[in-house]
């Protein structure tokens, strides 16, 4: 699977992934007569929707009343979150992939209550250079890497990101030596724990030599209507419907999480071929089948050995894998406090029974999820089958910043009262 | 609960931290020092998400940063951390004192931070009417030294962040070195060499104790005495 010229193929679609957009200045700033047409611009997946602002301002600039420009976009009313990568909130609020994306921009009135500030290019590369240096704490215990980039490596990695520039980015990031993300399906983790000695740090041996964090952000969207199809999914009114997860996977080091790939490509390749224009072909692939219960035979069965996204999946939400819980050996105890409590004989309880014991300990809570049903999975805009091996998912579809970013849909059987 | 050893790295669990905010807060609260309290927020689920009670912060609001200092609150614990920028210290108080007779309102909130695994300050600050303040007003309110360092690490020191449970922006003071200093402080700790663990329950105070200088308020000396006592010390 791995090409020449630096980078999984992969990698490669994903970092020439564009989103095309329709962007529309909003009413209240048109102040010219007749309305400017909107723009059409492509959007780099894996870039932030300010980067647009040089491109998107001259369709509008004629329009615009007077004042200081400070550009945000809007979808369905929600203003967007510029630090997320652009894919993501494609994936992530289009439950049926809309194309063109219709947005709409604003140069004026910056929601200072809902967004952080964002007044130059600046406050985006230092988001992401922040974000770059929280997935290096993550796998090193430290982010010293980042820390100790020179200026110039510094500025042509941005570059890289701003121009979509895999090679020009493999060639710095490999410098930062991210030991745990070595790009090698046949490494196991327990043989080789393939930190480089630079990385690790740590003479002293703190660092959990057998364990390995995994940076992942996660964002759940949470429905409480029932749908049949995605486009039926109801917009996003506020954020506060989507539930953002920022916490490691954490990998012991009897999970094995490489293994050799030699089942058949864990990807359909149509998916992540730039997102002009809607395939029919690849819209009856993805979700659809999927719907229900995204469990996977070879891990019920026991038979895979190898630590697979659907394990880390029920690592970060074991709230919609109670059920199905392994014992608790394997769990991380200081991530998951769920599963903590779920020894074995425990793991055949209902989720009420154990919201009941909670409540018990005097520990504010909710209802919890009866019968709430994740309904789509989508990392990079495609579906992933969950039996696919997670270093394989983490090495290919991350983002430049080293996190993986998955969306999830989840419905909920009934509208549930805090 | 496991015990720590002594090549601890600084770094606590979030199970811990609870524990400790607990505490922390606990005496806080006894010691009635003038200060508003520290409480705990659970916070309220999303829907569909087990409550767990690690999933809450701590948090101190409507605190209004003293403006005379250095009679009343006496740093303890910490001297070398901070004692080299003492004296620039009068002049922003009274700067403060001249540019605005209006007090500014701070909301602290500590929250665990799962990839970091270090507690994170965030917090807000705003004028009685409830405007929120900017940056620059912000400078105006710190001691030099830390409006030195804001203008060197612009971005890397305080920065305005999403409020991880309230969906907001909020500064946050940048976590990153975090398990470093912690590690420093308790490397002089008595449990950590002749226990081999680490007193999780000072772990806040220590911590605070070097955050709060940020804003020219330090732990009134009678409670770090306290809690430096042995008195709460459960080494585990």
């Amino acid at each position: 699977m791995e090409s020449k010229g630096g980078g999984t193929e992969a990698q490669k679609y994903i970092w020439e992934g564009a989103i095309p957009l329709q962007i529309h200045l909003h009413e209240s700033e048109i102040t010219t007569l007749p309305t400017p047409p909107p723009a059409m611009i492509l959007a780099p997946r894996i870039g932030y929707l300010p980067l647009l602002a040089q491109k998107v301002k001259p369709f509008f600039s004629n329009s615009l009343p007077p004042g200081v420009d400070t550009i945000w976009f809007e979808y369905n009313g929600l203003p967007l979150k510029w630090y997320i990568p652009t894919g993501v909130l494609f994936d992530l609020l289009c439950a049926e992939p809309e194309r063109p994306w219709n947005l709409t921009v604003h140069f004026r009135g910056y929601p200072g209550n809902i967004l952080t500030p964002c007044d130059s290019e600046d406050s985006v590369k230092w988001s992401f250079i922040n974000s770059f240096k929280e997935a290096a704490y993550i796998i090193n215990g430290n982010c010293k890497n980042v820390m100790n980039m020179s200026q110039s490596d510094q500025l042509e990695l941005w570059r890289s990101i701003m121009d979509g520039d895999l090679d020009s980015y493999l060639r710095i990031s490999s410098k930062l030596k991210f030991g745990i993300l070595v790009d090698d399906f046949s490494i196991q983790l327990n043989i080789s724990s393939p930190k480089s000695p630079e990385s690790t740090q740590n003479a002293d041996g703190t660092a959990p030599a057998k364990t390995g964090r995994i940076p992942v952000r996660l964002y759940v969207r949470t429905i409480n209507e029932d749908f049949d199809e995605l486009e039926d999914a109801p917009v996003v009114e506020s954020w506060d419907r989507i539930s953002y997860i920022n916490r490691p996977v954490q990998i012991h080091g009897d999970d094995k999480l490489w293994m050799r790939m030699d089942c058949e490509q864990p990807w359909n390749k149509k998916c992540m071929k730039k997102e002009v224009p809607c395939n029919e072909d690849h819209q009856s692939h993805m979700g659809r089948k999927s719907h229900g219960r995204l469990v996977c035979d070879c891990v019920t069965s026991g038979a895979s050995k190898c630590f697979t996204l659907y394990d880390a999946v029920t690592k970060l939400l074991p709230e919609f894998f109670g059920e199905k819980l392994p014992p608790t050996d394997d769990v991380s105890k200081e991530e998951v406090e769920v599963e903590q409590r779920s020894s074995p004989e425990e793991t055949n309880k209902s989720n009420t029974e154990r919201s009941g014991e909670m409540l018990n300990e005097g520990i504010v809570s909710c209802s919890i999820s009866d019968g709430a049903e994740i309904k789509l999975l989508r990392i990079q805009g495609i579906e992933p089958k969950m039996e696919i091996p997670f270093a394989w998912v983490v090495n290919n579809l991350m983002n430049p910043e080293y996190f993986l970013h998955i969306c999830v849909y989840v419905k909920i059987q009934e509208p549930i009262t805090i | 609960m496991t015990s720590i050893s002594s090549s601890w790295d600084g770094t606590i669990t979030s199970t811990q931290f609870h524990n400790a905010a607990s505490t922390f807060s606990e005496i806080w609260n006894n010691f009635d020092l003038g200060f508003p309290h520290w409480s705990w927020i659970n916070f309220p689920n999303k829907p569909g998400f087990a409550a767990t009670k690690l999933q809450g912060y701590l948090s101190l609001e409507n605190m209004i940063l003293p403006i005379t200092t250095e009679e009343e609150c006496v740093l303890a614990g910490t001297e070398d951390l901070t004692c080299s920028n003492e004296d620039s210290f009068d002049d922003t108080a009274i700067l403060v004192q001249k540019d605005s007779k209006e007090r500014h309102h701070y909301d602290f909130h500590v929250i665990y931070s799962s990839s970091f695994r270090v507690p994170v300050l965030y917090f807000r600050a705003y004028c009685s009417d409830g405007e929120p303040l900017a940056i620059e007003d912000l400078e105006k309110d710190f001691p030099a030294y830390t409006a030195q360092e804001l203008a060197v690490s612009k971005w890397t020191f305080i920065t305005r962040e999403e409020h991880p449970y309230l969906n907001r922006p909020w500064y946050t003071l940048h976590p990153c070195g975090t398990s470093e200093w912690m590690k420093l402080l308790f490397s002089n700790e008595p449990s950590v060499v002749n226990q081999g663990g680490v007193a999780i329950e000072k772990y806040l105070t220590s911590w605070f104790s070097v955050v709060s200088p940020v804003f020219g308020f330090k732990i009134p000396l009678k409670f770090s005495t306290f809690m430096n006592s042995g008195n709460v010390a459960t080494v585990i």
